[in-house]
């Protein structure tokens, strides 16, 4: 979802500031100082998760004893800032715990889940970049031809179209009326080289590309009108410039800068929609071990995901931040 | 970017907003789900909690329009209440990010590079370290599912877009030479900001109002769907599709409305939000006609 008010405001934010080596220490430092809120925030929330994951643990015929060594055993008899303390400092360690519905490591159990979604958010935002952009051009540069009309139409209908509404259609084409291929899961994992895969029959991925694709063609369209009617593309007109080179050299570099901001704010959020679009294929990733762990209460895996999340947005972020002052000379340090 | 227009000028701008053809289809979509779910509280055809065995799961007819679901609720009635369910958790998480994040953008514009502009703006990318569909989940696991926990998580992530846009389109005009007069005149900056940056500003928040409203029926949709959002038997697109999903190959047509109900409103969202924009932004309708 794009939930950015304006991909350029990064930019103009930015723009007073020469990026020097005080400012990317201070870029870390922020980074850094958001992790801890965002721990803070996991910690505090989960306290107040309702259902006593204990209640859930013992049998019926625990003694209070018991209760209260289980309790102790996890380290629930403590205060609150000591709990952070002890959970913090094993969670820089990598240690999360043990699940509680599964009584296994969470690491263990995040680390199993992960290669899924990200197999699909990658796969998902490579095609949908491959396609988006050339489309988003074609868009932009005959906006009035018949083909550029045509997936403008198209494009339309797919940001309006959340991916499980997407996913449902496909599974009624192809699985259900079609009988062609498994409605859910990885379907059949291929072997290519080391990587076994199922995303060459998979619904799911095809559910999450329509919408990035769509996304990503619109912002580049509107992004090339925006740069193509600049002084500078006028100045290059009058000076004799192909319109090749105008197009592709001068202005699409420009009109690219957002799309940087945007596609790392949407793999951020693509590996958030995962939760949906994984229940909705009972694809094996992350999202769907999260939906779970939310039925059981699992607090650890809870936390351990959502600090995952965090961290995977903040480092998204700052790779962003730190790419625009690799692309955009106007940002890199004059001094 | 205008200021308050005098009258005649605003009767051009509604005339020009009539003219933009995505802008009417978006409108006249739109106007459709909104009747549906203003006529939902004095009329349905059937209610839309009421089951029905013996109706389960007919396709669309005369007496059933749209058809029955697996308990013989009439999906059609059920699609009504469900524009209710959506739209009311729209407009109030909308509502929520406007009222809190303006003001809090327009502060931190007015002090720009203060210690409050900057609190601002690190609570709100604290806030956006999170996905906003992820924050609205977490709510809603921590509180328990429901409309009103969806409402808030979803005005939650709404708040940090608003201040973001307030705040950028607002550093730009204090440097301008009328607010300058404005300030030698011996306003105050919050006078200045209520009476010269907002009004300024207003085309900017009613297009991203729109877009954060299509928004806003997504996750709810998409909320509700994973079983977080209004719990039944409040109907709810969301809760209808997950339905529908279990019973695909049995009553196809179970998926279809509801799934059809999500997208035409939030296009016709999109389509309102397209028009408004090439009205409002001057530069892009030129390079079209």
């Amino acid at each position: 979802m794009p939930l950015f008010a304006d991909p350029c405001a990064r930019l103009i934010a930015g723009a007073d500031g020469n990026m020097t080596a005080s400012d990317l220490l201070n870029r870390l430092f922020m980074a850094v100082l958001t992790l801890l809120g965002v721990a803070v925030i996991v910690f505090c929330l989960l306290r107040i998760v309702p259902g006593d994951p204990i209640a859930m643990m013992i049998s019926p015929s625990a003694t209070p004893a018991d209760i209260a060594a289980l309790r102790a055993h996890y380290g629930l008899d403590l205060g609150l800032p000591q709990q952070f303390g002890i959970w913090f400092m094993d969670v820089l360690k990598g240690n999360f715990g043990t699940s509680i519905s599964q009584r296994r490591d969470v690491m263990e159990l995040i680390g199993e889940r992960l290669p899924a979604t990200l197999e699909l958010v990658l796969v998902a935002t490579i095609l949908s970049l491959a396609l988006g952009i050339p489309l988003g051009v074609l868009c932009a540069l005959k906006p009035e031809g018949i083909a550029a009309r045509l997936v403008q139409a198209v494009s339309l209908i797919g940001i309006s179209t959340p991916t499980f509404v997407t996913g449902i259609v496909l599974i009624l084409t192809f699985a259900v009326t079609l009988g062609l291929l498994p409605s859910f899961g990885r379907g059949e994992t291929v072997q290519i080289g080391p990587w076994s895969t199922g995303l060459l029959t998979a619904s799911g991925l095809k559910a999450l590309i329509l919408y990035q694709l769509t996304l990503i063609m619109r912002l580049v369209r509107s992004e090339l009108i925006d740069v193509l009617s600049s002084d500078y593309i006028r100045f290059a007109r009058a000076r004799g410039l192909s319109a090749r080179h105008i197009h592709f050299t001068l202005a699409l570099r420009n009109a690219l800068m957002p799309v940087i901001t945007v596609t790392g704010l949407q793999i951020g959020s693509l590996i958030a929609f995962a939760i949906v679009t994984e229940t909705v294929f009972q694809w094996p990733g992350m999202g769907l071990l999260f939906i779970q762990a939310v039925s059981f209460s699992d607090v650890p895996v809870m936390a351990a995901y959502l600090l995952f999340v965090g961290l995977l947005f903040v480092l998204i972020n700052t790779a962003v931040d730190l790419l625009y002052a690799l692309v955009d000379p106007r940002l890199r340090g004059r001094s | 970017m205008r200021g308050a227009s005098p009258l005649t000028e605003n009767r051009g701008f509604l005339a020009g907003m009539f003219s933009s053809r995505s802008f009417v289809l978006g409108f006249g979509l739109t106007a459709i789900f909104v009747a549906a779910a203003l006529v939902s509280f004095f009329w349905t055809p059937y209610d839309a909690t009421a089951l029905s065995v013996v109706d389960k799961l007919k396709g669309p007819s005369l007496a059933h329009w749209f058809g029955t679901d697996h308990f013989g609720r009439d999906i059609f009635s059920m699609i009504m209440v469900g524009a209710r369910t959506s739209i009311a958790v729209a407009v109030v998480a909308v509502g929520i990010g406007i009222v809190a994040g303006v003001p809090l953008g327009l502060a931190a514009a007015s002090r720009q590079g203060s210690l409050m502009d900057e609190v601002i703006m690190r609570a709100n990318d604290l806030v956006f370290a999170f996905p906003a569909l992820l924050i609205a989940i977490l709510i809603t696991a921590v509180f328990g599912p429901g409309a009103v926990n969806a409402i808030i998580a979803i005005g939650i992530f709404n708040i940090p877009v608003f201040a973001r846009l307030a705040r950028g389109a607002a550093l730009t005009l204090w440097t301008r030479e009328y607010i300058f007069a404005a300030r030698v005149a011996g306003k105050g900056a919050v006078r200045i900001s209520a009476e010269h940056i907002l009004p300024n500003i207003t085309n900017l928040l009613i297009v991203q109002g729109t877009i954060q409203f299509s928004l806003g029926i997504l996750a709810d949709a998409a909320l509700s769907y994973v079983g977080l959002g209004a719990q039944p038997p409040i109907p709810s697109w969301g809760r209808m599709l997950a339905d529908a999903q279990t019973m695909i190959a049995l009553a196809p047509h179970m998926a279809l409305f509801p799934g059809a109900a999500i997208v035409l409103t939030v296009l016709g969202l999109n389509l309102m939000g397209d028009g408004l924009r090439d009205i409002f932004d001057p530069k892009l309708r030129r390079s079209r006609s």
